[in-house]
Parts: structure tokens; sequence; C-alpha cells
């Protein structure tokens, strides 16, 4: 799966973003990243493939995630559905 | 290709007609917009653009913006899934928008999932199929307003009631049973 990677200063956490490409609230996620200088991979999922999205599907909801974009993945470990800022600050330690 | 004024126009006369907003910061819903018209030259309709469509009318059709969710969300939060919609309230500043729950059930949800044939590959133009090898699973029935009479054929009953606004508990489905109680002959001339 092809995801694009979005340069930063600080590359502390491993950030992987599901997004939409039309969705405003998945930009508002992009640009808040970009804005506090995240490195970050973010996957357009209405872009990608059929298997891909299937393979995106799976992930989210093994992590316990739901459907919905954007989804923020941290280290693996930490996910989080929809631009809930505060909840994304405490997961990267901002 | 549709216009992003065009969008623009037509968000706003829906609004206008439910007495409802659009999102209050123009950047925001200037990407919305582009978001519909870039779905609506994909798809060939304006599905939700903060939702994963399938690229089947038939699979999408309940996320068409405006979507069958909208009305609910704008009872509910005030401003619907993708926040295109807001209620006055919050036109006025006096409720913040934040991200809301996705009222849209699974089951419809995972139909932007479902394996198809056809792949689509980045910035090429999603054409919508035809004629499919996986054939429609939806089971499209006939409902009734148990309140009003209104009839439609649909999935499920809507949330709301468009003529008279009763809920969905009060949509019956129609069962029609055929019975040929006697045999037709074909008469000779």
């Amino acid at each position: 799966m092809k995801s694009n990677k979005v340069p930063g200063r600080n590359r502390k956490h491993r950030v992987l973003l599901y997004a939409i490409s039309t969705c405003g609230w998945c930009k508002r996620t992009k640009d808040f990243l970009k804005d506090n200088d995240i490195e970050f991979k973010y996957v357009d999922v209405d872009l990608c493939s059929e298997e891909d999205r299937e393979e995106i599907k799976k992930d989210i909801l093994k992590r316990g995630g739901r459907l919905s974009y954007p989804t923020i993945i941290v280290d693996d470990d930490v996910i989080i559905n929809g631009f809930h800022d505060d909840m994304i600050k405490e997961a990267l330690g901002i | 290709m549709i216009l992003l004024k065009e969008a623009r126009q037509r968000a706003e006369n829906d609004a206008r007609m439910h007495g409802y907003y659009l999102h209050p910061d123009p950047e925001f819903l200037r990407n919305l917009l582009e978001g519909l018209t870039r779905n609506e030259d994909r798809y060939g309709y304006p599905s939700c653009p903060c939702r994963l469509a399938s690229g089947k009318f038939e699979f999408d059709r309940d996320i068409l913006c405006p979507c069958e969710y909208r009305d609910a969300d704008l009872e509910e939060f005030g401003f619907c899934y993708c926040a295109l919609y807001v209620r006055k309230d919050v036109h006025e500043g006096k409720t913040s928008i934040v991200p809301i729950p996705e009222r849209r059930p699974m089951k419809k949800q995972t139909r932007a999932y479902a394996k198809v044939v056809e792949t689509s590959t980045e910035m090429q133009p999603h054409v919508p199929s035809t004629e499919s090898e996986q054939p429609s699973n939806i089971e499209m029935k006939m409902w009734y307003c148990r309140q009003c009479g209104y009839m439609c054929f649909r999935e499920d009953p809507p949330h709301v009631c468009p003529i008279c606004k009763a809920k969905a508990e009060i949509f019956a489905e129609i069962i029609i049973t055929t019975q040929v109680l006697t045999p037709i002959r074909r008469v000779k001339e």
C-alpha cells in the first residue's frame, strides 16, 4: 500500500493517518500535524485499490477503531477516530 | 463537470429550505464543497466528502449529500457528520463544532470495502461500474407511513417521514402476496 510521507522535525512518534482526500476533517488533521511539525505518513483511503481498502479496514478494526476518517494511529499503539486535537496532542506529548 | 459555485448554490438553497446554515468557516466550507464536486465528478453523484464511498450508486445512496443522517445529526448535535450543514445556534457561535460519531450503520459502511473486480489507481478518476460481477445484495422493500400514508421503495424506512415527520418506527413494510383465484384462460376468437 502506498503511503505519503510528510516530513517534520518532530519524529518522536510513528504517526500513520488514514484519511479521505475530500474530507474537511481529514484536511484539518493533516494541517494540524504539519503546523506542529510532526512527521507523519498518510493514506487517502478513497484513492486506494479495493485490496488496500480491505487491508485498511482490517487494520482499523483489529485495533478496536471504527471505520471513520480521519483515523490516526500513533506508534502502532494508540488509535484515535476523528479529529480530536486534545487526544492527538496527548498521544504525541505536545 | 459541476462548478464550485453550483455546489455552493445547491447547498445554500437546501439549507434555506430546511432552516439550516452552512459551515461558518469559509475555508472549511470551501473544502467540503470542493469535495462534493470532486465526488460528483468521479462517482457521478455528490456523496458525502467525509465518508468512504463505494462508487456504486446503490451502495452509496444513503450518503448522497444531503445524507439520510443529516437531519437526525442536526437535531442531536447541531451539525451533520461532515459539518456542511449547521443549526442556527452553531451558526451564531453558541455551539461549537466537534467531530461526532458516525450514525450510518456498519453494514452500509462496509460496502465501500467490498471486493469488486475493478480497481482504481491514485489520481485517476474513478469510473463508476455499470455491470459489476458482484450482484447487488441489497433487498429493497416497500414501506408506508402509518401516520400519513406516504409510501416509498427503499432498503430501510426513512429516519423521518418527509411528509408528516413521523419517525422510522411508525413505518411498516408493505407485503404484497398474489393469489390466483381463477385460472386464466385465453378465449379463442
